[in-house]
């Protein structure tokens, strides 16, 4: 233990711990806005400074180490003037038209400056302006970017693929793509960590609200009958920003609140996942069957991010991808096509929205690949969770009053074992409980995968289905994804079947996802769906009885012609630009 | 009024002089990797500010200059601008009344002349090609990319074996470096910005001294490749020490019957005593490297061909260093007396020194070679040593502080002189040098060059003519083995591999010519990182060794601790070694001087530390 004093105040904290924990552990606030623990400790923006007896010049608290008997001020007026300044000095090169900004009442910058006691005066502003291709889902705003290098750091150490760098030099110098390239060129898996992570509105996702709900939006002007699916992950995350309690919070109530949103109809994913769980499921018991025909393992296909990223990496590789769609893309399939029947109504005629907690699907859903119809998109619009809650704010909806509502079935209807599919370890869990019970014709108890469960960016399990031993991995994380494969590749680890979320701890910290500054939500938001699993009275997808209805009615069985037709997909169907040491060689 | 008064300085203009005095170590340090452009425009607001205001150029010139400059940087220029900037500072250039001026307009036209490239990479993409890839000054400069912040603080920690170790990762000659290496790490040291650059050097040996024995690292698993090492100078043996411990079973071929090149018979034992850099050489055997000592590689008898070793090896290193003389092409040179410094070093490394007792002697040349023999025929017993050289002192290429040792030790500089003759008497014994006075004349190609005094030529006495004009190397019995050659220095890629050469990779002076010690090591490193690849494997180098964390210290302005000597009246008589080490509180204090750049400024964020290659 290392003895201090922080304020005049003795506290004795372990050795190695930095300033900024230690004032953290004696609850004297140092206010940060750069820091990211463990990822982006480099003391850039100068507010976290602090003065130590002795010491001639300021210091960082972010990243110093306490010594013993350091005497530490956090609050003394040559740090507060410092702080001050470097505050007036960033805002100088910030866009401040707060009003309007995404990230208003959400922005560190702002937080920190509003606690600052600023008195009058200001910088003369010299704001900066970079072309960006505003089609792209993820939107960079040069004109608010404070350098903190957050998206650089996340992109490097945590997702592996340094889309990110410095551009320019000297007084110059900012964040752009990395070796000169234009976004739409660059392998991004847009898993939008860059954007949860980004601590104002740099960067964040394209806002896709308005051809939903403007004036003119289809929601508006009916000209075509409305369907709107929310995913596992939404569920967990939406009632963040209001506040509200998980109990309060429940899919019922979502439901509601889509509903009072004027979507005729209302899915749920959870639906589309159990659907998946069928495919994917049986598709791997096959290949199993016929082990030498395929390349092994066979990864999880439902994460449009790992699978830019696949495709992007490692481009021999992507038929080890499950063929089975996303979740996502199942339920816009069966919506054009089986509930289109259902209600005598043209795919065309069909407007589908769907919410998610990822920027990913805004690009796959445009993707060649998914018009299932012929007669464009099968889903038409994807907005994130973020975009959802805020366009419930515009509504001035008094969230304590919103009634709680069904989803619309058939369609509409999902197991607990689909509904952990919005966390690292749920896609894997579900189809080990279908898998087992579709070799063995017996269910497993739905608790005994519980291997998989957990934060951990790699986490493997062995399990013995019908005599054969399955060995299966669980990676999130586009960083735990590459050393895995690399391994793999090296033959140091051999699996059967490995489930990959690019965002760390899956859906649920998906980059689409509310934001909390310096907090890491992905582990509170799983147990919450782990929760709803337990309580939910059918925990295994091929017990869905809408899912054994769709296969009765249309699809006849898992794998089947029309099975392939709408549920499964061709990855090598478009193209994604390759990592730049491949475009090399 | 006074008719006269005496000029003294105001306050403000001697804390203007103070603060350029600030400026000068602030542009000697500056980080390498900054934008040409954004410098030349933040140059020309110097400029600008020193225009007396007279004429219209320089007045009003480089202020247009200046913010066209800017134009380009910021992304609003076209090849117009620059066609317009460069209209703009040839009319400065031309009509400029003063040096303030028209020398402004000259430094523009040269930038754009030398980086053309990126002024229109800001002009087309909006940005310039520059990067900061290694933001620590010193080891961006060191070739071999040696972790001297994370060596410095283990230094300032007490920990001399593991400073040793880490040095290692990068550079298994320690010891010799430690007492001969140029220190290119110094000459941008960010401490300039306070004060002066940390003795990197210096503390180096203080680790060394006080190190103790530190073995090796473990080999990895061997691997049952081999490869041949042609040349046992610091180059191969680096080579070999990181190949054999990533699993290769190396064998170096070496021509002399000691190892370490031009460590061993080049560099003077004063220099570098044989027992220190035994240090060096013991440590990369015992890592299990074979030798093949006094054997030659060649087409002549007994010698082993270079085919031969290409059948029996997975790989070849070529690194036969420069170890032959250049000749002076004047008359009398091949008379008896005249050696050439090259062999005369290399004898005293035999140990058969020539016997100069009573001699004069004259040494041609003003390379830190020339400086080697200089002292060295001292010792030898030399009634006068001369340099001769045909430029100026200050143009010599060697160390200024083993010019300023020769002097001390009692060398004579003949500056301006260039030899033309050699005379001899009847038995063919050199008798004196004929030499023709020159001036310093015309800058060309950077350095000023030596021309006509108009004056007769002088005749020196003397009975010893060294020579040390440059080395060459022995290329031609690889040239016809096909290893590709230009004017003797071999042909190597980047990567160090041979083109069309499969397995045969070269470095060192034999592919750079004559050149330091430590980019001779740094060919070593990068070679064995590509044979390893070459081989098939990709093995990592590493210390395991944990960097300290900085302190938090204030960094007061402290002067820089130098290297004593011993006094000259005893040194030299005897080739004992002439620098004395730190002392324990000058190394302590020295190492506190570190700014940390490993851990403060951009390398807390990226580049900081390479871990491992």
């Amino acid at each position: 233990m290392v003895n201090i004093k922080i304020n005049d105040v003795p506290i004795s904290v372990e050795e190695g711990t930095t300033i900024l924990e230690a004032c953290r552990e004696a609850k004297m606030i140092v206010p940060t806005l750069c820091y990211l623990k463990d990822i982006n400790e480099i003391g850039a923006c100068r507010v976290c400074v602090v003065e130590i007896k002795g010491i001639e010049r300021l210091v960082t608290s972010c990243n110093n180490t306490v010594k013993e008997g350091m005497e530490i001020y956090t609050n003394s007026p040559k740090v507060r003037d410092a702080r001050r300044i470097n505050i007036k000095l960033i805002l100088s090169q910030h866009n401040c038209f707060c009003p309007t900004c995404v990230r208003s009442g959400n922005c560190q910058l702002q937080k920190v400056a509003n606690d600052l006691e600023f008195g009058s005066g200001t910088f003369k502003q010299h704001i900066t302006e970079e072309k960006w291709p505003m089609d792209f889902p993820l939107i960079r705003d040069e004109s608010k970017c404070i350098k903190c290098m957050r998206c650089i750091q996340i992109c490097d150490k945590v997702q592996s693929l340094k889309v990110w760098d410095i551009a320019k030099t000297g007084s110059r110098t900012t964040v752009n793509v990395s070796l000169g390239r234009n976004i739409k060129e660059a392998d991004c898996a847009l898993c939008g960590q860059c954007i949860t992570h980004c601590p104002v509105a740099a960067l964040s996702g394209r806002d896709d609200k308005r051809p939903v709900f403007s004036q003119n939006g289809m929601l508006n002007t009916r000209r075509k009958t409305t369907v709107v699916q929310v995913a596992p992950a939404v569920r967990t995350a939406w009632a963040e920003a209001f506040k509200l309690s998980r109990k309060f919070a429940s899919p019922e109530r979502l439901a509601g609140a889509l509903r009072l949103m004027g979507f005729d109809y209302v899915f749920d994913t959870t639906y589309a996942a159990d659907l998946t769980i069928m495919e994917e499921g049986s598709e791997f018991l096959e290949r199993l069957k016929h082990k030498e025909d395929y390349q092994w393992p066979m990864f999880t296909s439902c994460c449009p991010g790992w699978v830019r990223f696949l495709k992007s990496q490692y481009p021999d590789m992507v038929d080890c991808l499950s063929t089975a769609k996303s979740p996502q893309q199942m339920q816009g399939a069966i919506i054009k096509n089986y509930f289109a029947d259902k209600i005598h109504e043209d795919p065309e005629n069909i407007f589908s929205v769907s919410i998610m907690p990822c920027i990913a699907k805004k690009a796959e859903c445009a993707l060649p690949t998914m018009d299932s119809t012929g007669t464009g998109p099968d889903v038409d619009v994807v907005l994130n969770t973020r975009e959802f809650v805020d366009y419930m704010k515009s509504l001035n909806i008094d969230v304590y009053g919103l009634p709680e509502d069904r989803f619309d079935s058939p369609c509409g209807e999902g197991t607990g074992a689909a509904v952990i599919f919005g966390t690292t370890g749920g896609v894997m869990e579900a189809a080990l409980r279908s898998c087992y019970y579709l070799a063995t014709g017996q269910n497993p108890d739905p608790d005994a995968f519980h291997g998989v469960r957990g934060m951990d960016g790699w986490k493997e399990a062995a399990i013995d289905i019908n005599g054969t031993e399955v060995k299966v991995a669980v990676v999130s994380g586009l960083g735990n994804a590459r050393k895995l494969i690399e391994a793999v590749r090296r033959g140091e680890v051999f699996y059967h079947f490995v489930e990959v979320m690019a965002c760390p701890g899956g859906c649920v910290g998906g980059g689409g996802q509310p934001i909390h500054e310096g907090k890491e939500m992905a582990e509170i938001r799983s147990k919450n769906l782990y929760f709803l699993d337990s309580q939910n009275e059918r925990r295994f997808s091929h017990e869905n009885p809408e899912v054994l209805k769709t296969y009765e009615e249309y699809l006849e069985k898992p794998l089947s012609r029309m099975s392939h037709k709408l549920l499964h997909t061709d990855h090598h169907g478009w193209d994604m630009p390759l990592a730049p040491k491949l475009k090399k060689r | 009024m006074s008719r006269l008064e005496v000029r003294k300085k105001s306050k403000a203009q001697l804390v203007v002089d103070n603060l350029y005095e600030d400026l000068e170590r602030r542009i000697i340090a500056s980080p390498p990797g900054l934008c040409p452009v954004d410098m030349t425009a933040s140059f020309l607001k110097l400029f600008h500010a020193q225009t007396c205001g007279k004429c219209v150029p320089c007045r009003i010139g480089l202020g247009v200059l200046e913010d066209m400059l800017e134009d380009v940087l910021d992304g609003k220029a076209t090849l117009e601008t620059l066609s317009l900037i460069e209209r703009t500072a040839k009319a400065i250039y031309d009509s400029a009344d003063c040096a303030i001026g028209y020398e402004a307009g000259r430094m523009v036209l040269k930038g754009l002349e030398g980086f053309r490239e990126d002024f229109i990479e800001h002009i087309t993409n909006g940005h310039c090609s520059c990067h900061l890839e290694q933001p620590v000054p010193c080891v961006a400069l060191c070739p071999a990319g040696v972790d001297v912040p994370g060596y410095i603080s283990l230094i300032a920690d007490e920990r001399y074996a593991d400073a040793v170790k880490l040095i290692r990762k990068d550079n298994p000659f320690v010891t010799s470096c430690a007492l001969v290496c140029e220190h290119p790490c110094e000459t941008k040291c960010r401490r300039n910005f306070v004060d002066d650059a940390v003795n990197i050097r210096g503390l180096k040996r203080y680790a060394a001294d006080h190190c103790g024995l530190v073995p090796p690292p473990e080999c990895c698993e061997p691997t049952g490749k081999t490869v041949a090492i042609i040349g046992g100078g610091p180059s191969g043996l680096s080579a070999a020490y990181y190949l054999q411990q990533m699993g290769h079973q190396c064998t170096v071929f070496e021509q002399r019957k000691e190892l370490g090149g031009m460590l061993y018979y080049g560099i003077p034992n004063y220099r570098l005593p044989k027992e220190r850099l035994a240090e060096d050489v013991q440590n990369i055997l015992a890592t299990g490297v074979e030798t093949k000592m006094n054997t030659c590689i060649g087409d002549g008898d007994g010698e082993i061909s270079f085919k031969m070793l290409k059948e029996n090896y997975d790989a070849v290193y070529i690194s036969i260093g420069a170890h032959t003389d250049k000749k002076l092409g004047i008359p009398g040179e091949d008379a008896k007396g005249v050696i050439s410094a090259i062999q005369m070093l290399r004898d005293i490394g035999d140990g058969n020194p020539p016997d100069f007792t009573g001699k004069n002697v004259i040494v041609v040349g003003g390379g830190n070679v020339a400086m080697d023999a200089t002292r060295s025929a001292i010792r030898l017993g030399a009634k006068n040593v001369s340099v001769m050289y045909r430029r100026r002192k200050a143009d010599m290429t060697a160390l200024m502080d083993e010019i300023e040792a020769a002097i001390a030790e009692g060398a004579e500089i003949l500056e301006l002189h260039a030899p033309q003759a050699i005379e001899t008497n009847k038995k063919g014994y050199v008798t004196a040098m004929v030499a023709d006075p020159k001036i310093i004349g015309l800058i060309t190609g950077g350095r000023p060059s030596p021309a006509n005094s108009g004056r007769e030529p002088i005749h020196i006495p003397c009975d010893i003519v060294i020579v040390a004009i440059g080395q060459d190397i022995v290329s031609e019995p690889f040239e016809r083995a096909g290893i590709p050659a230009k004017r003797g220095r071999f042909l190597a890629q980047k990567d160090s591999s041979i083109a069309e050469k499969d397995g045969v990779f070269s470095g060192g002076d034999c592919v750079t010519g004559p050149a330091t010690v430590i980019r001779a090591i740094a060919a070593g490193k990068v070679a064995a990182a590509n044979i390893d690849n070459y081989l098939g494997f990709n093995h990592k180098i590493e210390s395991g060794v944990v960097v300290p964390e900085p302190r938090i210290e204030n960094k007061t302005p402290c002067g820089r601790v130098t290297m004593m000597e011993r006094n000259t009246t005893e040194r030299k008589k005897d080739f004992n070694i002439v620098e004395n080490g730190m002392t324990c509180k000058e190394a302590n204090q020295e190492a506190h001087r570190c700014l940390r750049c490993d851990r403060f400024g951009y390398g807390v964020f990226k580049g900081g530390r390479v871990e491992e290659w």
